[in-house]
């Protein structure tokens, strides 16, 4: 655990050292705060909550709920975790030091979380508002937050694992990006599917295990689910540099 | 301390190390010799367990790198040809978080930074940001880093490529002290290098070994002719037969004002050369002994090597 650690300070330090993650903190702000605005505005103040931030796309009636702000800048926050370390060659002491692949990647992973975690905490201007304001169902908010948590958590891991494959971060992020676009659309694809295939997307889709903590139900299921598909990916990304040294 | 055992590395179709064997014992400190795409940093990433071989084993300290990798890498100290650095941390933070990475506590940790930044020379750099290091002191650092643990095994990887002659030759003394304390194998492509710091040296091209001995047997194998070039002002003809008739000369060949010259490595004619022309009342421009090139004696050491195992 020592070295977790180790590896995760110096990541979430590095994080604060680069301009990259002050940028992508300040322009997902920017965005969501334009969302919660335009939700509540368009629907006239009728249903005073942060649906808007939580689910932005439902401000335009798209039906996959989810944060699409957090997967993308989750993965360019994440994309450079391992590919700037193998430009750098840095990789090659990190590798080669006392540690294992595991240790390296669950570091990275604590690491990139503490600055999603940030990001997360910086918003919760957004429900105090609306406490302060108006007078919100103060369930929903809970539960959107512990959602926003765990699906930040599965896309700082697919993050990591595009970004365990090359040492280019341009084809790590659209690697990710790929993956948690598939994963998020299959609910969308879902409703039109024949219904055996539905069973199958649904169960794999990101909107559709999102969709209980935006309206304030906690099943266990989507939470084992953004746990499970956290820790597949962070297994990948170990298996992903184990093959590395195989080349 | 390092054993390498009918190593082979192939990445995809392309053979990189060719079932090579060697020793390395402790303290001893080693030179891998050869010119480029030879295998040098192939053979030291497997040693040092970034990537594993196709065929053949690597021990560090008696760990198999294969299968123990993460035993053994407790063992070394590695420093990659690319100089690898954070280019934005502190020098001090980067040697703190190799050392702690590496097993050191918190206090070890700053004795060992204010050891190695006395011995590297990084006194006022300590506190700069690494990006802003000139390449000579990046490398400083980079040593300085592969010796933070004080591991038992060193291996450097091209430790003296692109920085200036000075620091060149402080960098080999600080080789060679180090070599007194650990056991340090170290690739260059520069063959008077190994003889100023190393005690053994081991020559590959193509992946393969193609000799391995200590320095003074080695000079005696790759005792072939010593050439001499000599830049003299005057009648061409003539001074080409008068050199040509010093004691010892083999051949003459001339390149404008330039003779070179060739005799056996044992005896050095420049003095004999210096009497000549001036007798003759000639103008002895220069002359100097022209270093054989690494690809002339892997020349001769692969025809060599061929013939002998004929
Ligand atoms: N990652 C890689 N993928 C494919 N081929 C590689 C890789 N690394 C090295 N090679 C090839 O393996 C051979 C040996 O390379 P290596 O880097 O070990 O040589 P070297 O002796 O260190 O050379 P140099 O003096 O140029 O550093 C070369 O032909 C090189 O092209
Ligand atoms: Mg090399």
């Amino acid at each position: 655990m020592r070295n977790v650690w180790l590896i995760a300070g110096k990541e979430f330090r590095s994080y604060l050292t680069s301009p990259m993650a002050y940028i992508v903190t300040f322009i997902f702000l920017v965005l969501s705060g334009v969302f919660f605005v335009l939700y509540l505005t368009l629907g006239n103040y009728n249903d005073t909550s942060i649906r808007g931030f939580v689910d932005p796309l439902a401000v335009f009636g798209v039906p996959a709920p989810g944060n699409v702000l957090l997967l993308v800048f989750g993965i360019v926050l994440t994309m450079r975790t391992m590919a700037e370390e193998k430009k750098l060659g840095t990789w090659e002491l990190l590798l080669t030091s006392p540690v294992r692949d595991v240790e390296i990647v669950t570091g990275k992973y604590l690491g990139s979380m503490g600055i999603m975690l940030g990001m997360l905490v910086l918003t919760l201007y957004y429900p105090l508002l609306i406490i302060g304001y108006g007078d919100p169902d103060i369930g929903p908010i809970w539960t959107s937050y512990l959602g926003l948590l765990l699906l930040g958590s599965t896309v700082v891991s697919v993050g990591i694992f595009g970004s365990s494959l090359t040492s280019n971060q341009i084809i790590a992020a659209v690697v990710s990006g790929a993956i948690l676009f598939g994963l998020w659309l299959f609910g969308w694809i879902a409703g039109n599917a024949p219904s055996a295939i539905q069973k199958v997307l649904s169960y794999l889709s990101i909107s559709s295990h999102f969709a209980g903590f935006e309206i304030g139900v906690i099943d266990t299921r989507d939470i084992i689910y953004f746990l499970s598909m956290t820790v597949l990916f962070l297994y990948l990304s170990v298996r992903s540099i184990e093959s590395s040294r195989w080349s | 301390m390092i054993r390498v055992q009918n190593l082979t590395k192939y990445y995809g179709e392309r053979l990189a190390v060719d079932n090579i064997s060697f020793e390395v014992s402790k303290g001893q400190i080693v030179g891998l010799l050869g010119p480029n795409a030879a295998g040098k940093t192939t053979t030291m990433r497997i040693l040092t367990g970034y990537l594993m071989p196709t065929r053949g084993d690597a021990y560090i300290a008696d760990c198999n790198m294969t299968t123990d990798s993460l035993e053994g890498r407790r063992h070394i100290g590695y420093m990659p040809e690319s100089i690898p650095l954070y280019t934005d941390m502190k020098v001090r933070d980067y040697l703190t978080f190799f050392a702690r990475l590496r097993g050191l506590d918190a206090e070890r940790t700053r004795k060992r930074i204010d050891d190695v930044v006395e011995i590297c020379h990084l006194e006022e750099y300590i506190d700069v940001i690494v990006g802003k290091l000139s390449k000579g002191f990046r490398q400083r650092v980079g040593i300085a880093q592969s010796i933070i643990h004080d591991p038992e095994v060193l291996i450097l990887d091209e430790p003296t490529v692109g920085i200036d002659p000075i620091q060149v030759a402080q960098t080999r003394n600080l080789i060679k002290e180090l070599g007194k304390e650990h056991t340090v194998l170290v690739s260059t492509h520069i063959l008077p290098e190994v003889s100023i710091i190393c005690e053994r040296v081991i020559i590959i091209h193509r992946g393969k070994i193609v000799a391995e001995d200590n320095i003074e047997n080695l000079s005696a194998i790759l005792r072939g002719s010593r050439r001499i070039k000599v830049e003299v002002r005057g009648p061409a003809d003539k001074i080409a037969d008068a050199l040509r008739r010093v004691p010892g000369v083999k051949r003459v060949a001339r390149e404008g004002n330039y003779y070179i010259v060739e005799s056996p490595a044992e005896v050095d004619p420049r003095s004999k050369i210096t009497e000549t022309v001036v007798k003759n009342g000639w103008n002895l421009l220069s002359a100097e002994t022209i270093e054989m090139s690494l690809e002339e004696i892997f020349l001769q050491l692969t025809t060599n090597h061929e013939e002998t195992e004929e």
